[in-house]
């Protein structure tokens, strides 16, 4: 490794070692490890993965716990220069927005890994899927736009032969669907790129592709920058994917291994709408603002007609697939409702979203190495041999709902009420995406789970323990998430606090609405709070009173 | 041994230390063809080999006094009667040509052993091809531009149709020889115009004539009619040499009927060659055009870019495949010299130009190695079905393989990705968007061609393949090794040109400001001089 890429700056938080660096690094050294063991003993190389996985996400936890947490500037930050003479650097930093998604990037993969097997080849199988985190990791840290680039492409490889390598029967059909659309999406992005730097070299001072300076610049026409951002959100509305083009999803997801799924689904679909918000709201608020009805209505069309289509698959990992169509489109919902609210609720469900779908991949990846098939259709009564696992489905379909008291719940109704009031009638049909949700959900639940079991379906394995202790921190999350979503949503915050203010200062005639008061889920923390502003209230009044006595005494004093 | 033939032979004002790397490769070739017959023992074996991988390594090592001295107070030299120039630009592109010599001498050494074709003429006409393409690409003078480029030619048609005993070899020498000779005699005519036009051949010359005068305060080079034409036509020969569309229909069948290590040769050397060639001339000779030419050079970008990455979709040989990709490659540092030439004189479109050319070198060179190693005996074996397995067959080979290829797609963290890079910024810079945007997207359309071969190494179950072409084909090749488990044998230094290939590629890759001052200043030699 060159000592440049360590080079490191102060930032506001600024712990002993390169945080953001090594996680890129460590995931590549362990594919580096993997390529020099030998490929017949997969036990040693899974021990491998798993360790250098594991670092990986211990590190990412230490970096939430340093975050400060009022911060909204961006922490962690490194600097080294890659390719000065056009401005291109090694500029990683996380804020509010990225924290939690490197975070679960860095919980995601170990459990991925954990919880599933490669049935043939293991040493490409695990290479593979630490490239895919290094380059996962990479594209949530870059701050500088062309970085963000290389990352966002460059995950396409492993994801390309996970899926083509490892996957169901249809795979080499599904890769070059998946890496083809995707290319194809982000090969205009980079035209857009280049654009945008030299459009604001004057404003900048020469070329760069420090995301923080090109949006402080905002140096393009209206025309211009409609166009690049235009460039930007096809490569992002396929990668999230937003209707109308996530056709590629459903049969990616599908064909995928387990853990390309989960990774997929988790970690993957993310850079899409994290792309929106960081290089589209941010970068170009004012077409943004412009644009939002349309970006709106698809949200709500992906909601709906995700949801709708889900209903109809008798493939439960398709059905699992569609649903994070109508996911992702709560997602879209939430940035273009551009509040506070919206964005502070679309940012959590990427998390949850990444823990739910996640899970539940992984319990149909389960049911499927057990049964051999997928089709809803042949499943029936499991719960009768595999209570436990009927147990862990249960719940993490209900997270996926939207349950409240559960983390799904916690993200989508921050999104709603944003959207509520940015757009009152978006959210209204929004909303019934969340009863269609229970709808293809339970009934998906009730045709498998429930029901007399016949033949293999009685017999099936019940979850082993090293199975349930690799998803329960999933489980916890869930829960915890739901329960207790301060200490996340207030991490969140000042960073999406901070974009909105940089969007009204950026966009004429553009106010935030009026905030509906209600800032965090559940009824104690609203009472909780609303004791606590009206013991302040007080206060400040008694202050007050004691002031002006302070002062008529002074004057008294004066006076005399 | 130079000194000596300087001072008996040749006029002494010929500045032979800054002509060294050409000298070399000639004399070399020269030397090599008497050494070989005065001891045919040597004609076998790998001395040929050897002997000119290491005169390119030495041409190669003599570039760094030039490059010193040339960069230095001294500057760039003009030398033989102002013909040749030796500047930092020539400097960059001898060196890239010097690396394709050493790369198609690796791949030929087992090449002909394996085919039974060894002997030494294969190496003297590939050192004589690449000095003549240094000529090329150092010429002041549209007579010498010419004579480079005969040089350069005539020996690559003949080492196209070497492989005595194939009928596609023949016949690709033949077409490759005729489409060759058409191109020559429009440069050739081209030259008589511009001549005729402005009275030069030296491009200083004209470039000078545009803002002279006569006697009626006219330029000579007012009659323009004769000017365009005679410009129209050099470009036509050059875009035969870098098989730009609609000037490509040779390419997939030279590719495909030509000894693949020749193929490496001939998409890497003689193209950038020819391209160097076509930037000296027009960017020097005739920069004051520039308006006139440089919509012709968008428009070939535009058509090389859109056809040569759709009419690769077609294809399932793999040696015709890699020659579309190398039309697309084309249409790639067509669009970085459309953005090069620029009045706005950045420097962004002649680096992009200049590193194009050597990652493409790196890239298309590697590529070419393995598509040596599988061809197998007889050289036939370039189908796609016979890539598959390669993964099982060797990991390794068929691991770099994909490496290259996804180079050449253009993913990141590869020398291709910086390649495709720095011309859509250089374009963006010049504001030719919709340029970039073509550019981009044909990239996409050609990453289906990559990802075919690359589907065909990994991802194709071999036995359900075997079955497949068993029922398929009725001809089977018996020396064919046929798709399956066993292991395929890779000759040491194929394995190690490839190796070095896709190092390369990724360093380039991963530290892409390597030698940027380099190519800073090669650019800034040819926009100095416009």
């Amino acid at each position: 490794m060159s000592p440049l890429l360590f080079a490191v700056e102060a930032g506001a938080a600024s712990p002993s070692f390169p945080v953001l660096p090594s996680l890129i690094a460590i995931p590549v050294i362990t594919a580096l490890v993997l390529l020099m063991m030998p490929a017949s003993r997969a036990d040693y190389l899974k021990l491998t993965a798993l360790v250098g996985s594991t670092i990986t996400g211990v590190i990412s936890v230490y970096m939430l716990l340093q975050f400060e947490t009022g911060d909204a500037g961006l922490q962690f930050v490194t600097r080294a220069d890659w390719l000065p003479s056009v401005g291109l650097s090694w500029f990683l930093a996380v804020d509010g927005i990225s924290l939690f998604l490197v975070v679960l990037t860095g919980i995601l993969f170990p459990i991925a890994l954990l919880t599933t097997e490669p049935h043939h080849d293991a040493k490409p199988y695990y290479i593979w899927i630490m490239l895919l985190m290094a380059g996962s990791m990479g594209a949530f840290v870059a701050l500088d736009l062309l970085l963000f680039f290389f990352f966002f492409e460059v995950v396409l490889v492993p994801m390309y032969f996970l899926i083509g390598g490892w996957g169901h029967e249809g795979r080499v059909y599904a890769a070059m669907k998946f890496f083809l659309y995707t290319m194809a999406a982000s090969a205009l992005m980079l035209v857009g790129i280049a654009s945008v730097v030299f459009l604001s070299a004057d404003a900048t001072g020469g070329p760069t592709f420090d995301v923080t300076e090109l949006a402080s610049a905002q140096a393009l026409s209206d025309t211009a920058a409609l166009l690049v951002f235009l460039s930007f959100a096809l490569a992002f509305t396929l990668k999230t994917p937003a209707f109308p083009l996530h056709t590629w999803l459903p049969d990616a997801h599908t064909e995928a291994p387990t853990a390309g799924s989960v990774i997929l689904a988790g970690v993957m679909l993310k850079l899409g709408t994290y792309g929106f918000i960081r290089f589209g709201v941010y970068l170009f608020p004012s077409v943004v603002e412009d644009l939002a009805p349309i970006f709106l209505t698809l949200g709500v069309v992906g909601i709906v007609y995700g949801a709708a289509v889900a209903t109809m698959q008798s493939d439960l990992k398709r059905l699992v697939a569609y649903s994070s169509v109508a996911h992702m489109g709560f997602i879209v919902l939430g940035i273009f409702a551009l509040n506070t609210q919206g964005l502070q609720g679309a940012v959590l469900q990427m998390v949850n979203h990444g823990i739910s779908t996640g899970a539940l991949f992984i319990l149909v990846g389960w049911v499927y190495e057990r049964r051999h098939t997928r089709q809803i259709a042949a499943l029936g009564g499991l719960q009768k041999a595999a209570p436990l696992m009927a147990g862990v489905f249960t719940l993490v379909m209900l997270s996926s709902i939207g349950l409240p008291g559960l983390n799904g719940f916690v993200g989508e109704f921050l999104i709603l009420i944003g959207t509520f009031s940015a757009a009152r009638w978006y959210a209204v049909v929004a909303a019934t995406g969340v009863i269609l949700a229970a709808l293809y959900l339970l009934w998906a639940y009730q045709r498998s789970f429930h029901g007399p079991a016949e033949g293999d379906n009685a017999s099936m394995r019940d979850l082993r323990l090293s199975e349930f202790l690799g998803i329960s921190p999933l489980l916890f999350l869930i829960v915890f998430l739901g329960v207790y979503p301060k200490p996340v949503l207030e991490r969140i915050e000042p960073a999406v606090d901070e974009l909105v203010t940089h969007v009204e200062a950026n966009v004429d005639g553009f106010e935030e609405p009026e905030p509906i008061p209600v800032a965090r889920a559940g009824t104690e923390e609203l009472i909780h709070e609303a004791e606590k502003a009206h013991e302040e209230a007080k206060k400040k009044e008694e202050e007050k009173k004691k002031a002006a006595e302070e002062a008529t005494a002074s004057e008294e004093g004066a006076d005399e | 041994m130079s000194s000596i033939l300087a001072q008996d032979v040749i006029a002494p004002e010929i500045a032979w230390s800054l002509l060294a790397p050409f000298a070399i490769l000639a004399i070399a070739g020269v030397l090599l063809v008497t050494v070989t017959s005065v001891y045919p023992r040597l004609r076998g074996g790998s001395f040929p080999a050897a002997f000119t991988g290491t005169v390119a390594a030495v041409a190669l090592a003599t570039l760094v006094p030039i490059w010193e001295r040339v960069n230095g107070p001294e500057g760039a030299q003009l030398v033989v009667a102002n013909a040749l120039a030796v500047d930092e630009y020539t400097v960059f592109i001898t060196a890239v040509i010097c690396i394709a010599v050493f790369f198609a001498a690796m791949l030929l050494d087992e090449y002909l052993r394996r085919e039974n074709l060894d002997g030494p003429e294969w190496y003297v006409l590939l050192l004589m091809s690449a000095a003549g393409g240094i000529l090329l690409a150092s010429a002041e003078d549209l007579i010498v531009t010419f004579l480079g480029l005969e040089i350069l030619s005539i020996a690559a048609y003949v080492m196209a149709a070497l492989h005595l005993r194939r009928l596609d070899s023949q016949e690709a020498g033949f077409k490759y020889f005729l489409l060759g000779a058409l191109a020559s005699a429009m440069l050739l005519y081209g030259i008589a115009m511009v001549y005729g036009a402005t009275g030069f051949t030296s491009l200083r010359g004209i470039a000078a004539a545009a803002s002279l005068t006569n006697d009626a305060g006219l330029s000579p080079a007012t009659d323009s009619s004769l000017m365009l034409a005679g410009m129209a036509l050099i470009m036509i020969g050059f875009a035969f040499k870098v098989s730009a569309v609609p000037f490509h229909a040779w390419t997939p069948d030279v590719y495909q009927g030509s000894p693949t290590p020749v193929v490496a040769f001939m998409a890497s050397g003689v193209k950038v060659a020819g391209f160097a060639g076509m930037v000296r001339v027009f960017w020097i000779g005739f920069g004051p055009y520039l308006n006139d030419w440089r919509p012709l050079i968008a428009g070939l970008a535009v058509l090389t870019l859109v056809l040569g990455s759709l009419l690769a979709l077609a294809q399932t040989n793999v040696k015709r495949m890699l020659a579309y990709s190398s039309i697309t490659h084309a249409g790639f540092i067509l669009v970085a010299v459309h953005a090069g030439s620029s009045a706005s004189g950045s420097l962004l479109g002649g680096e992009a130009f200049l590193f194009y050319l050597l990652a493409y070198t790196l890239m298309v060179a590697g590529t070419f190695g393995v598509v040596t190693v599988v061809g197998g005996r007889g050289d036939g074996n370039h189908d796609l079905s016979d890539y598959v397995g390669l993964s099982r067959r060797s990991p390794l080979l068929a691991g770099m393989m994909s490496i290259l290829l996804f180079a050449q797609a253009g993913v990141p963290f590869t020398s291709g990705f910086f390649a495709k890079l720095r011309v859509i910024l250089a374009a963006a810079d010049d504001e030719s968007y919709v340029l970039a945007g073509v550019a981009m997207l044909s990239a996409v359309v050609a990453a289906v061609l990559y990802l075919r071969i690359v589907v065909s190494m990994f991802l194709v179950d071999p036995a359900a393949a075997t079955e497949d072409a068993d029922a398929a084909e009725e001809s089977v090749d018996v020396d064919v090794v046929v798709a399956g488990d066993g292991v395929l044998a890779v000759p040491t230094t194929a394995m190690v040109a490839v190796a070095l290939a896709t190092a390369a590629t990724l360093v380039l890759g991963l530290l892409p400001n390597l030698g940027g001052g380099v190519l800073t200043d090669a650019a800034e030699t040819l926009s100095s001089l416009r």
